[in-house]
């Protein structure tokens, strides 16, 4: 009996201390004091460079937010958590940004791995959730909390399809695929499917995984079907490395990829040996359009160096949750959902951001040149049913396949 | 035929780290009969040691020969030195427990070293600075070689005919060969057993140093856990071979090497997928200890070390 009573104690008192931390953290005041958002990405992992660029384009559209006088007179709190670019531990610091800290609303992840991982706890616990870069399509099928504000892969693939089969007069590609990444899983399905509707033929297919260290085997194969350009559709870590290996082989074939090149690092790892290579990316950063121009200036003076696609969406991300939460008038989860489920039209940096029925960002890209450490605009392409088919840009026009230079 | 031959070449130069490292993990199990499990990340130590050799000493802006030379014997000589701490300060103490205990306490070691740098490095993949100017030549045919694999063989091959030479006609290989045999009867005769281990760790750690300096300049991405798997493969050629000999080792990396090319290369026309390139080195571990534990040159050869 008086086992009982002591475990009946304990457990109330366990009770207790639990129902007083959930009154407590940042943000659980719901009316008054800062609206606190959370972001989440990998601040120290494999793909870090993307999570700390991210993580610059949010704080500065929150510091440009609060300068203007906050949201519905209260300021805005950036709490960040670090992932380390896995997707358990997304998961883990995703719970704990809802669970302890009251997060209004979630910014995150870049990886689609990750996102997916973290999606469902938002999602069950109405947070809503903004993706800046998550481009797998299976993201915001996770529940009508998760928004993202880029395009989908299956709009990326195809655009790096017509890129090779029209401007490239391709007709042999291979691909080099991340096995185990989503994303490039998603990419090589979407890329096989127009390129072959294009007319175009898959001559091999290779993959890898993450931390792999030797890639000379599959390219030996690749380089063996003769292809006219190769897709690689990772991440810039192992993608460096693969550029240099190809090159290594005298592989003359451009490789072309997406979103996931765009890293500083990328140069250090491949130097060279990506001159001639081309990359479908969010927006250009020699877009001579005032917005992108005012964004980059900004983003220089605060962080001297260019801002890359993901700060640019991690800015987008956090100016269409801020004009959601001024539209709710409130941040109750529900509310706030349905406000940014309205988004229209709105101007980011990297576009126009509308978000369709599916939460997805309707938006063009651009494919760039990568050539001495820069990327050169070469045409943007836009989504069916939306602005010119094809916008071919003057230099572009007569490239054949094959790398200048090299 | 030239596919088949640069598929040759490309096994030839990943078999060739797997066999410098694989010799750390046979000599150690030749003396004290451990497996040392951290010998994987001092192959990883041995990396990060020449990438901070090269940035600090201020060869990372360019090509250099004199560079490479000093960064691969201060990354070796750095290793030696972090291999006879972990041996003296990890597995002496413990040294006269059951071997079982060396063994986990050998785990610990690996992950301490893991999570260390993961704490103060950040998992972030690093690029190493290029110290050899890439360049490729061609055989005959697409065959082409380039200057880092050719870098690969001519120092592993040279570094295994020193330690052949320190084995077999050294005083303190003999003594490494005497200790071998019975590390009680090696004490009796007057050898500083002690000491030898400690040799042998050096050895074995300076080896592994030479396979992460020489892998960074063929592919330039270092980070705190590439030496897990690349560990674990090198120990499986090591038992491949025959673990505690040492032409085994060298022959176990090799052939673990152009298994796993050869099945990214011609796997998928047989219907096994290139990712199955780790999972190989692993089936081979599991037919070796099925069908013949004691590893191709295993039971034939007498000189353990």
């Amino acid at each position: 009996m008086k086992r009982i009573a002591i475990s009946l104690v304990l457990v109330t008192s366990l009770l207790l201390a639990i129902a007083c931390e959930r009154k407590g953290g940042p943000g659980a005041s719901n009316s008054t004091g800062a609206i606190v958002v959370g972001y989440y990405g990998d601040l120290s992992g494999r793909t870090s460079n993307f999570g700390q660029s991210t993580k610059e384009g949010v704080l500065m559209a929150a510091d440009e937010i609060n300068k203007a006088g906050g949201l519905n007179g209260r300021q805005v709190q950036i709490l960040s958590e670090d992932d380390e670019g896995r997707p358990e531990k997304a998961a883990t610091v995703v719970t704990k940004l809802i669970d302890q800290d009251k997060v209004v609303a979630l910014l995150g992840e870049v990886a689609s791995g990750n996102t997916l991982a973290a999606a469902p706890k938002a999602q069950g616990a109405k947070v809503p959730m903004i993706s800046p870069s998550s481009t797998n399509p299976a993201v915001t099928q996770v529940g009508d909390y998760i928004f993202r504000v880029c395009f989908i892969d299956p709009f990326q693939g195809e655009v790096m399809a017509k890129f090779a089969a029209n401007t490239l007069k391709a007709k042999k590609a291979a691909i080099m695929l991340d096995f185990n990444s989503p994303y490039s899983r998603g990419l090589t399905e979407f890329f096989e499917a127009a390129f072959t509707k294009l007319g175009g033929q898959i001559v091999n297919k290779q993959s890898y995984t993450q931390g792999d260290r030797d890639y000379k085997g599959q390219l030996t194969a690749i380089r063996s079907a003769t292809p006219d350009v190769i897709y690689v559709p990772g991440y810039y870590g192992e993608v460096g490395v693969i550029a240099k290996q190809a090159q290594q082989l005298g592989i003359k074939a451009p490789l072309l990829g997406g979103d996931g090149w765009d890293a500083t690092q990328l140069w250090e790892l491949g130097g060279d040996a990506l001159n001639g290579d081309f990359i479908s990316n969010h927006y250009s950063v020699d877009d001579p359009s005032p917005a992108i121009q005012k964004f980059v200036a900004d983003y220089h003076s605060r962080y001297s160096k260019r801002p890359d696609a993901l700060a640019a969406l991690g800015y987008d991300a956090m100016k269409v949750l801020a004009e959601g939460i001024k539209k709710a008038g409130s941040t109750d989860g529900p509310k706030l959902r349905d406000a940014i489920a309205q988004t229209k039209d709105f101007p980011g940096v990297t576009g126009t951001i509308s978000l369709d029925t599916q939460r997805n960002a309707v938006k063009p890209a651009v494919v760039l040149k990568l050539q001495d450490r820069k990327y050169i605009y070469q045409e943007t392409i836009y989504p069916e049913g939306m602005g010119p088919q094809t916008k071919a840009a003057p230099a572009a026009t007569t490239e054949a396949p094959g790398k200048a230079g090299n | 035929m030239d596919t088949f031959v640069q598929q040759l070449i490309n096994g030839l130069t990943i078999g060739a780290i797997y066999a410098l490292i694989a010799l750390g993990y046979t000599m150690v199990y030749g003396i004290l009969r451990l497996i040392n499990f951290a010998h994987g990340d001092i192959y990883m130590v041995g990396a990060f040691a020449g990438f901070f050799l090269a940035t600090q000493l201020g060869f990372a802006a360019g090509p250099s020969l004199v560079g490479l030379v000093i960064v691969l014997i201060g990354a070796m000589v750095i290793a030696a030195l972090v291999g006879m701490a972990i041996e003296r300060f990890a597995y002496r103490p413990i040294r006269k427990y059951a071997r079982m205990t060396t063994l986990i306490t050998a785990i610990g070691v690996s992950l301490l070293i893991e999570n260390l740098f993961v704490a103060k490095l950040g998992a972030a993949p690093r690029a190493f600075p290029q110290l050899l100017q890439e360049q490729s030549y061609t055989l005959f045919g697409n065959a082409a070689i380039s200057k880092s694999q050719i870098l690969i063989f001519a120092v592993s091959i040279f570094l295994m005919l020193l330690l052949q030479w320190i084995i077999f006609k050294t005083k303190v290989g003999t003594a490494m060969r005497a200790v071998s045999f019975n590390l009680n009867s090696a004490k009796l005769m007057g050898i500083n057993t002690d000491m030898i281990i400690s040799v042998t760790f050096a050895l074995g750690s300076a080896l592994a140093a030479a396979g992460g300096v020489l892998t960074a300049q063929y592919n330039p991405q270092i980070d705190p856990l590439m030496g897990i798997i690349t560990g674990l493969k090198a120990f499986v050629a090591a038992v491949l071979g025959g673990i505690g000999n040492i032409p085994g080792a060298v022959l176990g990396g090799l052939l673990i090497g152009l298994a796993e090319t050869f099945v990214v290369g011609y796997g998928q026309n047989v219907g096994v997928p290139t990712t199955f390139r780790d999972a190989v080195a692993f089936a081979i571990l599991i037919l070796v200890l099925l069908f013949r534990p004691s590893g191709l040159l295993g039971s034939t050869v007498q000189e353990k070390v």
